[in-house]
């Protein structure tokens, strides 16, 4: 059994494309060339040239000695918060822009939640000198106003998506509305291992290179390529496709996501997709969304904007019905203070997401000669409000 | 025989009209249908609201979020919709997203359509591929026709496939847009019109997306059977309530 996404983008019973009419020739070009594309010899040296010499890649692989004597097992850090704009987003955007480049697009349309994803398809639309639209809620806009002046400054206009709920599902829909609108020269970056085919293998595809880096900087440190466990936070699922990606079908590797919990799985007020979510279609995608028994679909709560999607990426939702994957939730208490954690222990300041990940050492016991490997997806600078807010600093 | 392929035979313009079921207010679709029989339309699309429905502009938007908002469900519509027959026999279409379909369940959802006496659904995001899968044998069994979407960007051997696994009509959207998004027509809808109209397809189109008066729906169904309104309508029932449904469907033609 694979684990990764069939020719129709299917994981399992997961994934497909459940996209209108309207949208058929723009994913369907994409589809058909984005294998292709990816595999041409230019292609992948611009890409990795890019990711080394702009992003700043590889990202270290980093043994957290403290933390690790604190649970008593060993614990390394994939240290994806040393991107440039400061998280593994940029991954996939650097990916994606040169993708719609070869395409012939002039144009690029995004959607963003807290900014991170909108920032980072920003930065690489000014590195190309391409048009970038990037549609974020009304809501969002309002409560995360450093990342909508950072894609101004990048030259982005940023579009308020004021229909809905006014956050990232609806900055979705706007997005997509846009690319029905626009099917000819504009090209749709998204986020995460979200969307229709063949978005959540494509996005799985760029972020790969964390896992593929963790292969051959563990050989160096441990002088084996498999840890015996990859943990990683799970909103729509991009940083964890990556972490997971060369690991998937190695099942002596336990995959771990950590999904946000909120202020409790039953209290009306989380975001936790896999323990609440039910199958339905979002965003084009065949998954498991949180929605009402009617079928509308509902908005999630954390305390992290990067992981209240009311989505899961298919693979993800593949790997929690297969049982490949193991699904832990942590509330917003558990992620802080996980976050505060790694300051004192490690001085790193980690994204609240990443916090989610972090957390997992007080919920779960692993063996003292355990490697686990944990992605750190972001750093904490644009949640700095956020903690200051929590611990009254 | 189908209502809508009886409809279909008829040697005269089909004007389709689309409402979102629970708007203006909850409990309007009954009367809406009535009035829209009453004054001559041909074939009525009821749609059933969703919370994301992407391949809608901001009029359709509003109304489904306003329907829900009322309280509307797919439970509440079929209750609302379960004496219909005995008012009138338009055909009737439900439209929707697929998910709300998914959650009651696809085979309920067909049986209930039966029983009511919807004749055909229209489900932008069941793609041609998964619906004759996995779905095709049940709408069938059921009575209900499956329209299908093409757009001016749809291949010619794409339109051939969709008009193979068609039995009814083909919707044929306008232009590259999000309904409501553009008023009229340009060359671009006559180029199109043209080859799909040479293309002698099986089955009859239908146009939707840009319509809106009675200009509009000469010039969409120079070349095809008919013409669908939605976001026009919708904008008379924000306006207007249900009052005036005749002054409306009188103006098109």
């Amino acid at each position: 059994m694979s684990y990764h996404a069939d020719e129709r983008g299917y994981y399992g019973e997961f994934g497909g494309a459940f996209i209108p009419e309207m949208l058929y020739p723009n994913c369907e070009e994409l589809r058909q060339n984005y294998l292709r594309i990816m595999a041409e010899p230019s292609f992948q040296e611009e890409f990795h040239q890019l990711l080394k010499d702009y992003v700043g890649r590889p990202t270290p692989l980093y043994f957290a000695e403290r933390l690790s004597k604190k649970y008593n097992t060993k614990i390394y850090l994939k240290r994806e918060d040393l991107c440039h704009t400061g998280a593994h987003k940029v991954n996939n955007t650097i990916g994606q822009i040169l993708m719609a480049k070869r395409l012939g697009k002039h144009r690029i349309i995004a959607e963003t939640g807290a900014g991170q994803h909108g920032v980072a398809t920003a930065t690489v639309c000014a590195l190309m000198g391409i048009e970038c639209v990037v549609y974020m809620g009304e809501i969002d806009i309002a409560r995360q106003a450093p990342n909508v002046a950072r894609m101004k400054m990048l030259g982005a206009e940023v579009r308020p998506a004021t229909s809905g709920s006014k956050t990232l599902k609806d900055a979705t829909n706007e997005a997509i509305r846009d690319w029905i609108n626009n099917p000819v020269d504009t090209h749709y970056i998204i986020g995460s291992v979200v969307g229709p085919h063949p978005y959540p293998d494509m996005v799985a595809r760029f972020q790969s290179v964390i896992s593929e880096e963790i292969k051959s900087q563990l050989l160096e440190k441990e002088g084996r390529e498999n840890p015996d466990f990859v943990v990683a936070c799970v909103g729509g699922g991009s940083n964890a496709a990556g972490a997971f990606y060369h690991f998937l079908d190695t099942p002596e590797v336990g995959i771990i996501a950590v999904e946000a919990a909120g202020k409790g799985i039953h209290s009306g007020e989380s975001a936790a997709t896999s323990a609440l979510g039910k199958v339905g279609i979002i965003h084009g995608s065949k998954t498991l969304l949180m929605q009402t028994s009617d079928g509308q679909i509902t908005e999630p709560y954390s305390i992290s904007a990067g992981l209240d999607y009311p989505g899961v990426g298919p693979l993800h939702a593949h790997l929690y019905t297969s049982g490949r994957g193991e699904f832990i939730s942590i509330t917003d208490d558990e992620a802080m203070k996980a976050g505060l954690d790694l300051c004192k222990l490690e001085g790193i300041i980690p994204a609240i997401e990443s916090s989610h990940a972090l957390a997992i050492f007080k919920e779960r016991k692993f063996a003292e000669d355990d490697v686990v490997v944990v992605n750190l997806s972001g750093r904490g600078d644009k949640d700095l409000q956020n903690y200051i807010d929590y611990f009254k600093l | 025989m189908n209502r809508i392929k009886q409809k279909l035979q008829e040697d005269k313009k089909i004007l389709s009209i689309y409402f979102t079921a629970g708007y203006p207010t909850l409990n309007d679709t009954v009367k809406i249908i009535q009035d829209l029989e009453q004054n001559g339309v041909d074939l009525i699309e009821i749609g059933l609201p969703f919370s994301d429905p992407l391949a809608d502009g901001p009029t359709i938007q509003a109304s489904s979020t306003a329907a829900l908002k009322n309280g509307m469900t797919t439970t509440l519509l079929f209750e609302q919709l379960k004496d219909i027959r005995k008012t009138v026999s338009i055909p009737l279409i439900l439209m929707g997203y697929f998910n709300p379909v998914l959650q009651y369940g696809v085979e309920a959802f067909c049986q209930k359509c039966e029983e009511i006496g919807i004749d055909g659904l229209i489900l932008p995001d069941l793609p041609l591929d998964v619906y004759q899968k996995e779905y095709e044998t049940l709408f069938k069994k059921h009575g209900l026709i499956n329209v299908f979407l093409i757009t001016p960007q749809t291949s010619d051997t794409r339109v051939r496939a969709i008009d193979d696994a068609s039995e009814g009509f083909i919707y044929m959207v306008s232009s590259a847009s999000t309904t409501g998004a553009k008023e009229g027509f340009g060359p671009e809808q006559s180029t199109y019109f043209e080859r799909i109209a040479a293309m002698n397809l099986k089955n009859p189109q239908i146009v939707g997306f840009g319509i809106s008066n009675a200009q509009t729906f000469q010039q969409a169904t120079s070349h095809t059977k008919g013409a669908i309104i939605g976001s026009a309508f919708i904008k008379h029932l924000t306006q207007n309530g249900v009052d005036g449904i005749g002054g409306f469907v009188g103006q098109i033609r």
